[in-house]
């Protein structure tokens, strides 16, 4: 099935492809269309047979194209030049033009590219996604909540910004690594989450999540020594086990406390454990990466066999430690949520903090924190506030499962 | 290969009316230190100025019948304002931004300079 496996290629191999090309091409734009290209001519070339290794027949057609076209292109424009530095002790062959250089690292100096600090968020996300996955510019407008234009233009700002400022194609320093490090897990991590809620009809778009899935495991692979990529890999492993569950037949949203147990991925959720496990104990003397503690609080809640057998107190220790390494408007929110979870806890003080948040400027347009203040409200029996409360939610939520699930509470403490 | 970045430094004018003979000497020493940490890193600064405060410059548009209008001040009239500028070469943006964080301004802004195709700069 040449089509199946073309695919799948697409899915996985595109980063390889591209990143490899862009150090023959030094330069993103030709780069990208010599893999686009090289994936044309597989649909032709692999009627009669899926080669052995697709990622290399992949890369090594990219290449070829890459060195026609520049032999032909030299003088007819100008470029924008990737920074690449060499590879040491491959010059040789590579200037011949030989074989297909392989250079495991290249697609992980380009996702550094990417996300550089010196980019906008936005544009991290959108860079990461099109030239580094070959995402598409629609999916890529509905991650963003921006128009095609718009994503197609910042894309284009953002390469002209790589090549004039010179960001380099580099894995960063030890000294800088972490903090880099950090703003790719993020922006990975955001993908998945775009996937995981997604906007459309369903629950999550299973393309984002591969995709997000497909980079952390590449960043677990080339970066063997760092705690923080198997930590995210697991904190995804540990989300995605719960995804079947998350929806019930009727496609109605359930949350984690009436999710049938049963249905959780076990696969997942073992391979989630160890690398959590893994992460949370090669945790640097500084203390806990803020993945690790994201994946145990993940992982506490996995390994319960019940709702009323979940460690709250434990889980309400790891946010307190979130707290402490990467404070955020949402990591307050989520303790808050955690702390009025555990037995006997004081629910008009976790209200009081969460409605401390309110005024935080980036929880403005965040559904979660009305939607956590009417569950309280609820519980705490304020009805009439409740019900405003999911109204303020409604008006932030555009996915439809979760819309309906905030309609059908807010009946019922309304009709209650 | 080098490029040039130009970092363009941005205070508050307070300092102007703040500052000492021994502020001024201070400052000076810690551009002083600046620059030989430029160097240090393998860069180099090809140029820079200090500039006078902001409430002294004058700024001449285009008006709408293409006749020049002088306006007192300065073209943006923010809090903090252009107080200088330094041009540095370095080999990439990670370098210059490792630098910027160093340059003592408050606020640094890091531009590439237009690569115009030629080794030499624009000299009158």
């Amino acid at each position: 099935m040449p089509e199946a496996a073309l695919q799948r290629a697409y899915r996985t191999a595109w980063p390889v492809v591209v990143a490899t090309t862009a150090r023959v091409t030094r330069d993103l734009d030709l780069a990208e269309d010599c893999t686009q290209d090289a994936f044309v001519r597989a649909l032709g070339a692999w009627a009669d047979g899926v080669p052995a290794n697709p990622t290399g027949w992949l890369t090594t057609t990219a290449r070829r194209i890459a060195l026609d076209r520049l032999r032909r292109e030299t003088a007819l424009r100008r470029r924008l030049p990737l920074l690449v530095e060499p590879v040491v002790g491959k010059g040789a062959a590579q200037e011949a033009g030989q074989e297909a250089p392989t250079e495991p690292a290249d697609p992980l100096r380009l996702v550094f590219t990417c996300c550089h600090p010196a980019l906008a968020r936005e544009s991290q996300v959108a860079l990461t996604l099109r030239p580094l996955c070959g995402v598409d510019t629609a999916a890529i407008a509905a991650v963003l909540l921006t128009g095609e234009a718009g994503v197609a233009a910042r894309i284009t700002r953002a390469k002209r910004k790589i090549a004039s400022a010179r960001i380099p194609f580099r894995i960063p320093a030890e000294d800088e690594l972490p903090a880099r490090l950090d703003a790719v897990l993020t922006v990975v991590h955001l993908l998945y989450t775009a996937g995981h809620v997604g906007s459309g009809p369903g629950l999550t778009s299973a393309d984002l999540t591969g995709r997000a899935f497909g980079l952390a495991r590449m960043l677990v692979r080339l970066l063997p020594g760092e705690p923080e990529p198997r930590a995210l890999l697991g904190l995804l492993l540990l989300t995605e086990a719960r995804a079947g569950a998350r929806t019930d037949g009727g496609g109605e949203l359930v949350l984690l406390d009436d999710q049938d147990r049963s249905g959780w991925d076990r696969r997942m959720i073992a391979e989630g454990l160890t690398l959590a496990t893994a992460a949370l104990r090669a945790g640097p003397d500084t203390g806990h990466g803020r993945f690790a503690l994201q994946a145990a609080v993940a992982g506490l809640h996995v390994v319960a066999t019940s709702p009323e057998r979940t460690d709250r107190a434990l889980i309400v220790t790891m946010y307190d430690a979130l707290m402490g390494v990467a404070p955020s408007p949402v990591v307050a929110l989520n303790r808050a949520a955690a702390r009025s979870r555990v037995p006997g806890s004081d629910l008009g003080a976790v209200l009081a903090d969460l409605d401390a948040l309110a005024d935080d400027p980036a929880l403005a347009r965040y559904p979660y924190l009305p939607a956590a203040r009417a569950d309280l409200l609820r519980r705490l029996g304020r009805t009439v506030e409740a019900v405003a409360a999911y109204d303020a939610a409604l008006a932030l939520t555009t996915n439809p499962v979760e819309r309906r699930f905030l309609a059908g509470r807010r009946a019922t403490v309304h009709g209650g | 290969m080098m490029a040039r970045y130009m970092f363009l430094m941005f205070d508050s004018e307070d300092w102007y009316d703040d500052v000492d003979e021994q502020g001024m000497a201070d400052e000076m020493r810690l551009h002083h230190d600046f620059m030989e940490a430029v160097r240090a890193a393998g860069a180099s600064v090809v140029g820079g100025e200090a500039l006078e405060r902001p409430s002294t410059a004058s700024t001449v548009r285009r008006g709408d019948d293409g006749a020049p209008m002088v306006t007192d001040g300065p073209f943006a009239d923010t809090k903090e304002a252009l107080g200088g500028f330094y041009v540095i070469e370095a080999a990439d943006l990670d370098v210059a931004l490792r630098l910027a964080a160093i340059c003592p301004a408050g606020t640094v802004e890091v531009r590439p300079v237009l690569d115009i195709g030629d080794d030499d700069p624009v000299t009158p």
